[in-house]
């Protein structure tokens, strides 16, 4: 199971794609290109039901951000959630490696897309999430 | 088809706050028998039940029923997230409107004392090996790992994304909203908190998610609201002084989000405000300036700031100014949530989309007391439900 041709690391959800480089990949509308995180039946925009996957800016700028003082279990809180318009894709994710206090995290701030490991299952496969670091 | 108007024949709301001695049934029981008293009716002259209830088990319209009058009638048993109550009183609205009945009965209903943050899911159950699932393919819960789905969060980053967009906001503004309605709501005996806070007690609250601390976010309560609607032609029929009470129901409309980008990204709560109000305004044929007081849905001090623009009481991008130039104060030039709002009045949220026309009918019909806003002839209520779903209902007084 282990050997190095195994796959042993799996991203925290479909669209974080882990090679070449970590990056996130959107479900686009062939007809008006529209993008989603998630699967659609049929665009929300057109009702068209074609997608293609395109890869995501890993670059960003934050217009949004909240500091959450309540985390779910396993969660370190307080933790900061950002919306990052990525080259025009907004995406939805936590900003890390910053101090989570109102003086450090500001509007408009620059971010790169990181990953980090969140835990390994009995089957020693890693898990890898992301969240946008100061660029 | 019955033509005309539809008008509010009977409303009320029991007081907001702990209610330990009864079930939701028997607080929406008494808000019912409560609206049908305002209207002198009985359930003998109700054609129709909407019963909006979120947390229950979706069937408190029979279960009223048994409580305040088995006869027979339809049941809509409606749940639409926060704009439930205001999608009951609607339903109610278009069955007058399609001729089917001429009184109708809207309910909301909610049980949250102590209830907590809401909007966050169970963490999902976890397997020996990571095994992907869902429409994102995840293989353990996303929230707080992938931004937050507690509410308080998710609308802080709905005010803070105005503030990115037109500039001007900070916490202390957000506090000074809040600071507004725990003002107001001392003057309201049915809220569930009536004290005054200052703008510093306020920041220095536990903080949820900032900007918003706790007295900034929608006070979970009991409570309920319910109202009678009739339509014109019977009205006609009715007793002077129940004529003179009636308030004239000028729009009722409801929208849902339409696509936009982004909007699977951060719930986009403006452009459905925006357009709902638009339609109401039309078909009210009244605009923004003519409202003599507002009840809007300050779920969190940051979404009041937004919905102040949403709802075109300002220009567009000017919300911060339109605050700050005290004009959303009772004493302003269009009050807001004279009531106490959501912050300071509560938020149970079903009853909330019919409190808050319980509210402006209360002015209208000059009984508001010591928080009367003198001479109030047209006022507009608005919920927003995240999801999303927007009511808003223009009202106005009788013409003596």
């Amino acid at each position: 199971m282990s050997t190095a041709d195994t796959a042993t690391r799996i991203p925290l959800v479909d669209y974080l794609a882990l090679e070449p480089e970590p990056h996130l990949v959107a479900n686009e509308c062939t007809s008006c290109g529209a993008r989603y995180f998630d699967h659609r039946d049929a665009c929300a925009s057109c009702f068209e039901a074609e997608f293609t996957r395109v890869d995501v800016a890993t670059e960003g700028e934050v217009t949004a951000f909240t500091i959450v003082s309540y985390a779910p279990p396993g969660v370190e809180a307080p933790f900061v959630a950002a919306i990052v318009d990525c080259a025009g894709t907004p995406v939805r994710a936590n900003l890390v490696d910053i101090e989570p206090t109102p003086d450090k995290v500001t509007l408009g701030m620059k971010v790169r897309l990181v990953t980090h490991s969140i835990g390994t299952d009995s089957a020693g496969t890693e898990a890898i999430g992301f969240g946008f670091a100061p660029a | 088809m019955a033509s005309g108007d539809v008008w509010i024949l009977g409303i009320t709301m029991t007081k907001f706050g702990k209610h330990p001695e009864t079930d939701s049934v028997g607080l929406a029981a008494q808000a019912a028998r409560g609206a049908l008293k305002d209207g002198g009716v009985s359930m003998r002259d109700i054609g129709i039940l909407a019963a909006g209830n979120l947390m229950g088990g979706g069937a408190l319209g029979q279960q009223l029923q048994k409580q305040i009058g088995q006869t027979g009638i339809p049941v809509y048993n409606v749940a639409n997230a926060c704009a439930t109550g205001a999608t009951a009183l609607r339903t109610a609205v278009m069955a007058i409107k399609a001729g089917e009945v001429d009184m109708g009965l809207a309910v909301g209903v909610e049980k949250l004392s102590g209830a907590g943050l809401l909007g966050v899911g169970g963490p999902k159950k976890q397997g020996d090996t990571w095994e992907p699932s869902g429409r994102q393919g995840a293989i353990m819960g996303l929230d707080g790992r992938v931004n937050t789905d507690n509410m308080p969060g998710t609308f802080a980053q709905i005010g803070m994304e105005y503030g990115h967009k037109y500039g001007g906001v900070s916490f202390e503004l957000f506090a000074r909203i809040s600071e507004k309605n725990h003002m107001h709501s001392t003057l309201n005996p049915l809220a569930a908190y009536t004290k005054a806070m200052s703008v510093e007690q306020i920041m220095n609250d536990v903080m949820i998610a900032y900007p918003n601390t706790r007295p900034m976010c929608s006070a979970n309560c009991d409570g309920a609201a319910a109202a009678v609607v009739v339509s014109d032609e019977k009205l006609k029929t009715l007793s002077d002084d129940q004529r003179k009470r009636a308030v004239r129901i000028k729009a009722s409309i409801l929208t849902t989000d339409p696509y936009e980008v982004g909007c699977q990204i951060l719930p986009n709560v403006n452009t459905l405000t925006r357009n709902a109000a638009k339609q109401a305004y039309e078909q009210a044929g009244v605009g923004p300036e003519d409202l003599d007081l507002v009840e809007l849905h300050d779920c969190f001090a940051t979404a009041e700031l937004v919905h102040y623009d949403n709802l075109m009481l300002c220009k567009e991008g000017n919300a911060v100014d339109f605050f700050s130039s005290g004009a959303a104060h009772r004493t302003g030039s269009t009050p807001v949530n004279v009531s106490g709002g959501l912050q300071s009045k509560g938020h149970p949220i079903a009853a909330t989309g019919i409190a808050n026309v319980w509210e402006i009918c209360h002015h209208l019909r000059g009984e508001a007391g010591d928080r009367q806003i003198e001479g109030a002839k047209v006022g507009l209520a608005h919920v927003i439900g995240l999801g999303s779903a927007c009511g808003v209902h223009i009202l106005e007084k009788a013409a003596a």
